[in-house]
């Protein structure tokens, strides 16, 4: 029963992409090496598939050799690309935590707050995936890294050797 | 999140004019980032947006190359640029400057060039080699945050090469005082390891380290490694059974920081990891497999909440358990778990039970038996995806006696989803498999195009198929299968009318003549084309025809067909052994007709019965054929037989059950000359070969429409005997009989999901991609023994692997010894001698060698099998792990 595990490499996350229904895309994160043409016939294709599926229809697709795993918030869908033997379920809960995180961060985050700034959606992306795995599971540490990294921010007049010790710190 | 109002993008610019909106500090509409999403939401057309992106490119490009242009002007200039390339438009100038802002900037400037650096490159790209000396002086920075965002990036993407020199800094932050950097750092080593595993070997001690980590989160991190390490070699990580063990038991019982917690449930994700790890750890291996059962059972004792999260966890620990040596009581559980997804009025759970299930089947089929009902109405459900899912259990569950009915199933799936590619496929099956593939395929196919309603989207069906088959008898014909020139035949006579408009009446009569007189055309293909033409020549396309021969042609068959009397004077039969007839016997055999018995052999039959049967009908129908019957009495080949040959409207006379008006009939036109028995078996009625009442006779009425075989069922009762079929044989015996032609439908529908339509057909062509080769442990002396007796070989050259470490030898062997599992069997100079055996597909248990010997820039790789189909798919496999490496 395992073998068809036994020959894959490893079993992180392919990408995420979080697009609207107008199927625009807001956010794309590419955890394998993928070239340009290819991420834009995927993204389209992919909007195509999942933008078509009806509300009370499953949220896993199998399309070309990946497992997609999908879920709406609001105007917005959230859409995971992992390995097919992957674990459908728990792919979903990656989605819902970061959607937690985002909503937290931001205070009832909506489209919008992603739309203009989608940079701190990365930042907090990165902070609870690296390299497609869960790095961090507690709400409160990632957000405590994001924050402490935007702190920085609102001090960005202040020399760098202030800097440097609130790194420290 | 779901209470959140939900804003769309139309409501934007009203949005944007008022400041006083939630988080509108963080909008900062005013920005130059703000103005470019603004100014887009008000376009209407693409094209303006083109337009307007093609200025906001040339803005920036012209920023990032003035000198003015400060580090904190660049970053905001960088998010516009991400911006853009999101929406789609390159914006390549500006990666140079991405890796400038990481390189210079201040902290926060660098983690915008960083996080653009990670969008914009690939591993692969040379501008990344110029990161390297920031990515070094970052992370020996004493700015935790810049070494956390030295880490990500890292993690995220570095060039292979380029490993050994920033190694011994991530390694030292394997003892960093703080829990994020070694948490950060252990999956940076993670990361190396995928790409570059011979590079971490030697601080394998460490990671040890890190799993011992008093940290839960850098122990978590550490468990991807092992993760991967023990799925590689489990053998050598025994010894962490008992560990794992007791660091499930306590997450288990809720001994982590609750901050762990994910809605209430303790570190899902880390108890995912390490049952994923007990499951490699205690396959095929009992005295390891003990150790865990208590706390596999206690696992799905605990997860009782009726949450995702708990599903999740109680899907891995089945899978666990149904993968480590078997222990009954446990089996139990996990089957009662199973049943609760399969059962759950959830979608997502029923499909993650189908799929359970689908595991659980090979291992024992009767596992579906309690849950037959819910499949039968998954087979039906809206959902394409859990319609597949559905056949793939079905597939597994496949055995001699159900394979009629799942594989007409799939076909239907197949021909909702995909109707001209079905048609091509079957094409290729059709050619590809040929006069060795079972009756049972083209009749379902037969079916399946006849079946239905008459709408648009079957006309269309019928009409690519009728398409299809008239470009491929314009070509080269002698190498189609007779099998599949009788499908051609059935369809062509059928449907051909819906072509009527666009082409030349004649074409598809001339083509089918062209059959006829080609020497290779086998006498029952003969039979076929003949009724083909019989029912084309009834059409007013023909009869009508300003074709004067073809028009008198037309005519006369018809006549002559009409008119037996004058059919017998005009052409007398003066066949006494009635050869003529010997298509339709094999024919009315294949479909599933009783064989010929002797008058003598019949009389010995009754006698053994010791009476006679008032049905002969039913009872003389073998039992695939009776299987199939469940949803449709008739198997395609019969009905194109009665509508395409005979025409007599059997189906009604029995539905009717005027048995015996129809056995004195036949004894009338037969007498006792035996193949009475053969007629009747096959629903056919006696009538000569060429005696065509017209009504059947006209295309217009597919015959599916003359016969309602299960409409006096209730649909419970439909789906009982549809449940009755597909699971029959399972109770009966364990071992799951797979037989081959659905593994090829199945393969189709995979494809068919998982890439685009061109590529299936062209993967049809290619070897089957179930190849899952398994290393060959054999001496060098065996070696040679078995490459003198295998008699498939196949020569070809391949590229070569270059690394800087290796020979172009080792490291290509190398390469496919990783990707493929091929034993490397000895390494003679510029030669080497590699085996496999195989795990699946065609050549099952079978070896193939090979030799591999460079040559010039390229390796001339030589395969033998003793199997045909294997040296061309293995090699085809090679090619594909070359070119990935």
């Amino acid at each position: 029963m395992l073998s068809s595990l036994a020959n894959k490499l490893s079993s992180k996350m392919r990408f995420m992409l979080l697009f609207s229904r107008q199927g625009k895309l807001r956010l794309q994160k590419w955890y394998t090496a993928t070239a340009e043409r290819d991420k834009k016939k995927m993204v389209r294709e992919l909007m195509q598939v999942v933008l078509a599926r009806k509300p009370k229809m499953c949220s896993f697709l199998e399309w070309r050799d990946l497992k997609i795993v999908y879920k709406r918030y609001a105007s917005l869908y959230f859409c995971c690309a992992v390995e097919e033997q992957d674990n459908e379920l728990i792919t979903l809960e990656v989605i819902h935590r970061f959607v937690e995180l985002l909503d937290k961060y931001f205070g009832s985050v909506c489209e919008l707050d992603i739309i203009f700034n989608f940079e701190k959606a990365y930042f907090i992306l990165d902070e609870f995936l690296m390299g497609g795995e869960i790095q961090d599971t507690s709400k409160k540490s990632v957000l405590k890294a994001i924050e402490q990294a935007d702190l920085l921010q609102e001090e960005d007049e202040s020399p760098r050797s202030v800097l440097e010790e609130m790194g420290l710190a | 999140m779901s209470d959140v109002v939900e804003k769309t993008l139309s409501a934007l610019p009203s949005l944007l004019s008022l400041d006083s909106q939630a988080g509108a500090g963080k909008l900062s509409p005013s920005s130059k980032l703000g103005n470019l999403i603004k100014g887009i939401t008000e376009l209407t057309s693409k094209h303006e947006e083109e337009r307007l992106i093609k200025k906001e490119l040339e803005s920036i490009k012209e920023q990032v190359a003035s000198p003015n242009t400060t580090m904190r002007q660049m970053k905001e200039i960088m998010v516009r640029a991400i911006y853009c390339e999101m929406l789609g438009y390159q914006a390549s100038f500006s990666y140079i400057h991405a890796i400038k802002l990481a390189q210079q900037g201040s902290v926060l400037e660098k983690r915008v060039g960083y996080l653009a650096v990670s969008l914009f490159l690939n591993e692969t790209d040379e501008f990344l080699l110029l990161l390297v000396n920031t990515v070094l002086k970052d992370l020996q920075s004493t700015n935790l945050i810049e070494v956390c965002m030295a880490l990500t990036v890292v993690s995220q993407m570095f060039p292979k090469d380029m490993i050994p020199a920033i190694l011994p800094v991530v390694e030292e932050k394997l003892t960093h005082p703080k829990e994020i950097i070694r948490r950060k750092a252990v999956l940076a080593l993670y990361k190396f390891y995928l790409i570059a595993p011979n590079q971490v070997q030697h601080i394998h001690s460490k990671f040890r380290k890190a799993l011992c980590d008093k940290d839960p989160g850098v122990m978590t991190a550490s468990l991807h490694i092992y993760l991967q390490l023990i799925k590689e070699n489990p053998e050598s990580y025994k010894d962490l059974t008992g560990s794992m063990v007791t660091i499930l038991r306590q997450v288990v019982g809720g001994k982590l920081p609750l901050d762990f917690n994910y809605h209430s449930v303790p570190a899902p994700w880390l108890q995912i990891q390490l049952l994923r790890i007990l499951a490699y750890l205690g396959k095929e291996d009992q005295g390891t497999s003990e150790m865990m059962y208590d706390v596999l059972e206690e696992s799905l004792r605990r997860a009782e909440m009726n949450h995702n999260i708990t599903y999740a966890i109680l899907f891995e620990c089945v899978k666990t358990i149904y993968t480590v040596h078997p222990k009954s009581q446990l089996l139990e559980k996990a089957a009662e778990c199973i049943g609760n997804f399969v059962l759950s009025p959830k979608i997502n759970l029923k499909y993650l039970g189908l799929k359970a299930l689908t595991y659980v089947v090979q291992q024992d089929a009767n596992l579906a038996l309690p849950h037959q009902m819910t499949i039968i109405e998954c087979l039906d459900h809206s959902d394409v995806i859990i319609k597949r899912e559905t056949l793939e259990l079905l597939f597994r569950i496949t055995n001699a006696q159900n394979v009629t009915v799942i594989v007409e199933k799939m076909l239907e799936f197949l021909r909702l989803t995909y109707n001209v590619w079905f048609i091509q496929t079957m094409n290729s099956v059709f050619s590809l498999g040929g006069d060795v593939m079972q009756p049972d395929i083209p009749n379902n196919f037969l079916r399946l195009l006849a079946e239905g309603v008459d709408n648009v989207e079957d006309r269309q069906l019928r009409l690519f198929a009728v398409d299809s088959y008239v470009s491929l008898l314009q070509g080269e014909t002698a190498k189609l299968p007779q099998r599949f020139l009788q499908v051609i035949s059935w369809v062509l006579g059928e449907y051909s009318y819906l072509r009527e408009e666009e082409s030349d009446p004649g074409s598809v009569m001339r083509l089918l003549a062209r059959l006829l007189d080609q020497r290779h055309t086998s006498t029952e293909t003969r039979s076929w084309v003949l009724g083909a033409m019989t029912k084309l020549c009834s059409s007013p396309v023909y009869s009508g025809s300003l074709n004067t021969v073809l028009r008198q042609k037309a005519q006369e068959l018809m006549i002559l067909s009409q008119d037996t009397k004058l059919r017998a004077r005009v052409l007398p039969a003066e066949d006494s052994s009635l050869s003529f007839l010997d298509g339709y016997v094999s024919e009315a055999l294949a479909a599933g007709a009783a064989p010929y018995k002797s008058p003598h052999q019949r009389q010995e039959d009754l006698v053994q019965e010791k009476a006679l049967s008032l049905e002969p009908y039913g009872l003389s129908l073998p039992v695939s054929l009776s299987s199939c019957s469940i949803t449709d009495r008739r198997s395609p080949t019969l009905l194109s037989m009665s509508s395409g040959l005979s025409g007599n409207s059997t189906e009604l006379s029995h539905q009717e059950g005027s048995t015996t008006l129809k056995l004195e009939g036949v004894k009338r036109v037969w007498g006792k000359d035996g193949y009475l028995a053969q007629q009747q078996s096959a629903g056919e009625t006696p009538t000569p070969l060429v005696e065509l009442p017209s009504p059947l006779l006209s295309p217009q009425s597919p015959p599916s429409q003359t016969q309602k075989p299960s409409s006096g069922l209730e649909p419970d009762q439909e789906k009982r005997q549809l449940a009755s079929s597909l699971f029959v044989g399972l109770g009966s015996h364990n071992s799951v009989c797979l037989v081959r032609f659905p593994s090829t439908v199945w393969l189709f529908i995979k494809h068919c999901q998982s890439a685009n339509q061109s590529n299936v057909v062209k993967a049809l062509f290619k070897p089957l991609p179930l190849l899952l080769p398994v290393p060959l442990t054999v001496s060098t002396g065996d070696y040679g023994k078995m490459w003198l007796s295998f008699s498939h070989d196949l020569k070809q050259n391949l590229q070569l692997v270059t690394t800087e470490h290796q020979e172009p030898l080792t490291a290509t062997l190398d390469a496919l010894k990783g990707k493929l599992h091929l034993h490397v069997v000895d390494i003679i100079g510029s030669e080497g001698i590699v085996a496999c055996r195989l795990l699946q597909g065609p050549g099952q248990g079978q070896p193939c060698l090979l030799h591999c010997r460079v040559h010039a820039d390229s390796l001339a790789v030589w395969l033998r099998s003793p199997v045909p189909e294997l040296p061309d798919s293995l090699l085809y496999h090679c090619q594909k792990a070359l070119t990935e490496t």
